[in-house]
């Protein structure tokens, strides 16, 4: 059997990536959750907002621990098995990455530590700027690495120089055309997840009857946030989709599993491409349709697959279904969000079991919409690394075998195969103890017990003396 | 833009003092990884624990800002060396997952807390390995064709770059225990510094045997060292290290608390110095100079108007949070 190290390769970075991707879809939007509790105690000192933010805090160091050390193999992917676009394209994309790290990383790691064991050692106004200063550091990290992205994906501000890239215009560079679409895109849908993992989580904790403060609390505050989120989330999608038609047609025709362009093209709903074909098997399709959400007009034009050739084209079925998925996840998020307020209308919310248990179930629904949203844009861009202008196949390290990379990518699999089960059990439990335990009955280990436990005590022993 | 300013010199300077500050800091994140297994008790080792816990994430940072670093300032040398080094980053990479996690997990996932103290060990041990094969494999220089590695993925396993991994453990544990000897006090400060010993000797065993092994590897490393007048002026390289480690040596057997650490740290420096001296000006020994290897010079002038201003920042900031970490730590009470 032959093994292709590009193609492993790819398979190894689609791994290591869509693994990681899941906690910073779900850290972003909790750094900023939590400098939101933090304030809100700060200026109400109502009781619920301290518990959620311990809460919160506890899950929070676990996510963050994870997603720091599989967001460190990430950079060394461009050196293993990606070398020969480090080298042609490292001039323009690695001052954007040590941008990531210089504004981002060192700010979160250092104020992290802070915010998890420096309660009683610094003043509380620090400890609420280190939260800040926490939620900035990630969405720093957002803004740096999604420019990384959408220079990849729609290029400028460049000169090519015996076959490699040299910067010209770094404002276009860092602003390139797809960059505010994703980057408003993406951080949206990472806020989104949040909130339905926090929507989730108030509704278990409302449906075991303890706790009810804090779990009516994260109930609401998530159906209000998300009531506005969700279909903002989807404007932006919309907006972002145009960008993509203007910029990268050949990813928009496989979005749209479109084979023949021209003005009123269709809607395709559903079907199976077929790229040997070029057609779609047992399709759904609504004529016209296409043409007016594509172009905003009923007889606006379109490129199709066909106008591309064959060695231009994005494997057309992952596209087309990642893309229906995530479109799928959005309108199963505005009806969760839409019921939920039904049920507050009617003073039903926390007692309607079913809603809650739904709720529970909605935890998923982010995650999985990040995923596929991810898949589609990337996979959309193939068969380049960089869009029409460095082929993958052109981008990957010369000197590995098949063999060298199956090794490792099972290394890869074999490793992150622990670590998430476990971190998730591990989640999953401090869920499960409530906004409320304590941990004293768990010995200190790691040094972590204490921080949240003890913020509620040191007013009490000398008001209590 | 700005052909005329020369800045392969300071990202020289910029770069080197990121890798350094990575191996001071992660060195002794990971040399008390190591030494942990190796305590009395679960105690000792909460207490072991406590003294990195809140600060080993940032030191962890200044990893990728060494590898995002040299990638900015000398894309091509990266494309060559970081394939190179397949395994070895690979086993890094693998090793530092379970050292990072074990800090939660240890104590969130009780029942399999051994496994977790282990990988903690394990996986700094491993760390501290694969990145002492990185740099042995670094001086030992690397097959290139054009601007690619044409090498095979194990040809970065030879016994020198061996050797080097067994003694960068020796070193980042010597590191390691001088921080303890810092943090911690009574009979865990005496074990501290009982292993200290140890570590010093397998430190200065090691440093002698690189330094009479890299010049036979390659004829220029011999003839900058030993041709006249460069022996005489780099003579003080091998005194200044021989004077720390004496140094070292007793801060280990009297009372002194910042002793140990603070030679360690000398030793590096002065081990650091070598290979530079070894080396320079080569990125990619052999095959690609610093100003050969350069990124382009709006690259660099756009990069470095940020890092002036947010790499003293960031110092300041992690300064000060050494500053409120400071002092003794303690098992029962964690950080009061």
């Amino acid at each position: 059997m032959h093994l292709d190290p590009e193609l492993l390769s790819r398979l190894q970075f689609a791994w290591v990536i869509g693994w990681h991707i899941l906690l910073p879809a779900f850290t972003v939007g909790l750094a900023s959750f939590i400098a939101f509790l933090e304030g809100a105690y700060t200026l109400t000192k109502r009781p619920v907002f301290l518990n959620l933010s311990q809460f919160w805090l506890r899950i929070f160091a676990i996510s963050f621990g994870m997603g720091v050390v599989t967001g460190i193999v990430m950079p060394f992917q461009f050196g293993t098995n990606w070398s020969r676009f480090s080298d042609v394209a490292g001039n323009i994309i690695s001052p954007l990455l040590a941008y990531e790290g210089l504004t981002a990383f060192f700010l979160e790691a250092t104020f992290l530590g802070v915010l998890l064991f420096g309660r009683h050692l610094v003043p509380p106004a620090m400890h609420f700027i280190a939260a800040v200063l926490v939620a900035g550091g990630t969405l720093s990290s957002s803004f740096w690495i999604l420019t990384t992205n959408s220079w990849m994906q729609t290029p400028a501000g460049f000169e090519m120089i015996d076959g490699r890239f040299f910067p010209v215009d770094w404002f276009a560079i860092v602003f390139n055309p797809s960059f505010p679409y994703r980057l408003a895109h993406t951080v949206s849908a990472f806020y989104v997840t949040t909130a339905f993992v926090v929507l989730g989580v108030g509704a278990y904790t409302v449906r075991r009857g303890q706790q009810l403060a804090e779990g009516r609390t994260m109930l609401r505050l998530a159906l209000w946030f998300l009531a506005i989120f969700v279909p903002a989330q989807m404007i932006i999608g919309d907006l972002h989709g145009l960008n993509t038609l203007e910029h990268q047609p050949a990813k928009l025709a496989a979005i749209e599993g479109l084979w023949d362009g021209g003005r009123s093209v269709p809607a395709s709903l559903i079907g199976w491409p077929d790229a040997a074909a070029e057609r779609n098997l047992a399709e759904i399709a609504i004529p016209r349709v296409g043409s007016l959400y594509l172009t905003h007009s009923w007889n606006g034009e379109v490129k199709g697959l066909k106008d591309f050739p064959p060695n231009q084209r994005a494997p057309v079925a992952i596209v087309y279904f990642s893309f229906r998925i995530m479109v799928g996840i959005a309108l199963l998020m505005l009806a969760v969000v839409a019921a939920g307020f039904w049920l507050m209308a009617r003073r039903g919310l926390d007692q309607s079991r079913w809603y809650l248990r739904l709720c529970q179930f909605s935890i998923c629904f982010g995650f999985i919409g990040v995923i596929a949203g991810w898949t589609t844009t990337e996979v959309g861009r193939q068969p380049w690394t960089i869009y029409g202008l460095m082929r993958t196949a052109d981008s990957f390290s010369p000197s590995l075998t098949g063999s060298n990379v199956l090794v490792s990518l099972l290394l890869y699999v074999a490793v992150y195969l622990v670590i998430y089960p476990v971190g998730v059990g591990v989640m999953l439990r401090t869920v499960r103890s409530g906004p409320l335990s304590t941990d004293e009955a768990t010995p200190i280990a790691a040094g972590r017990s204490k921080s949240p436990v003890e913020a509620l005590a040191p007013a009490t022993p000398e008001a209590t003396p | 833009m700005t052909a005329a300013l020369d800045l392969v010199p300071i990202w020289t300077i910029i770069l080197a003092l990121a890798v350094f500050f990575y191996v001071a800091l992660d060195g002794f994140d990971l040399g008390v990884g190591m030494l942990y297994n190796f305590a009395a008790d679960r105690s000792a080792r909460d207490v072991i624990m406590n003294s990195i816990a809140p600060i080993w994430d940032g030191n962890e940072t200044w990893l990728v800002l060494g590898s995002v670093g040299l990638l900015a300032a000398f894309p091509v040398a990266f494309a060559i060396i970081i394939p190179a080094v397949y395994f070895p980053v690979l086993l890094m990479l693998l090793a530092l997952i379970f050292r990072g996690l074990a800090f939660e997990f240890r104590f969130r996932d009780a029942e399999h807390r051994t496994v977790w103290d282990h990988g903690f060990a394990a996986g700094s041990a491993l760390a501290a390995f694969a990145q002492g094969v990185v740099l042995g494999a670094f001086i030992q220089g690397f097959h290139v064709e054009g601007r690619q590695f044409a090498g095979g993925s194990f040809d970065c396993f030879t016994p020198f770059s061996i050797f080097t991994g067994l003694g960068l453990m020796f070193g980042y544990a010597l590191l390691g225990a001088g921080w303890l000897v810092i943090k911690t006090e009574g009979p865990l400060q005496d074990w501290a510094r009982v292993l200290g010993r140890r570590c010093l000797i397998g430190t200065v065993l090691s440093i002698g045997i690189v330094s009479l092994w890299t010049p036979l590897l390659a004829v220029p490393i011999a003839a900058r060292w030993f041709s006249w007048p460069n022996i005489a002026l780099l003579a003080p390289v091998p005194f200044i290290t021989a004077g720390l480690v004496l140094y070292a040596w007793r801060s280990l057997n009297n009372q002194s608390e910042y002793g140990p650490f603070l030679a360690a740290l000398g030793l590096f420096v002065m081990s650091y110095l070598g290979i530079a001296i070894s080396l320079w000006p080569m990125i990619v020994p052999g095959h690609f100079t610093l100003e050969q290897a350069a990124a382009s010079p709006s690259t660099q002038a756009f990069l470095l108007i940020g890092t002036l201003v947010l790499l003293p920042v960031i110092l300041v900031y992690t300064g000060w949070s050494y500053w409120v970490f400071r002092g003794k730590v303690r098992a029962d009470v964690g950080y009061h």
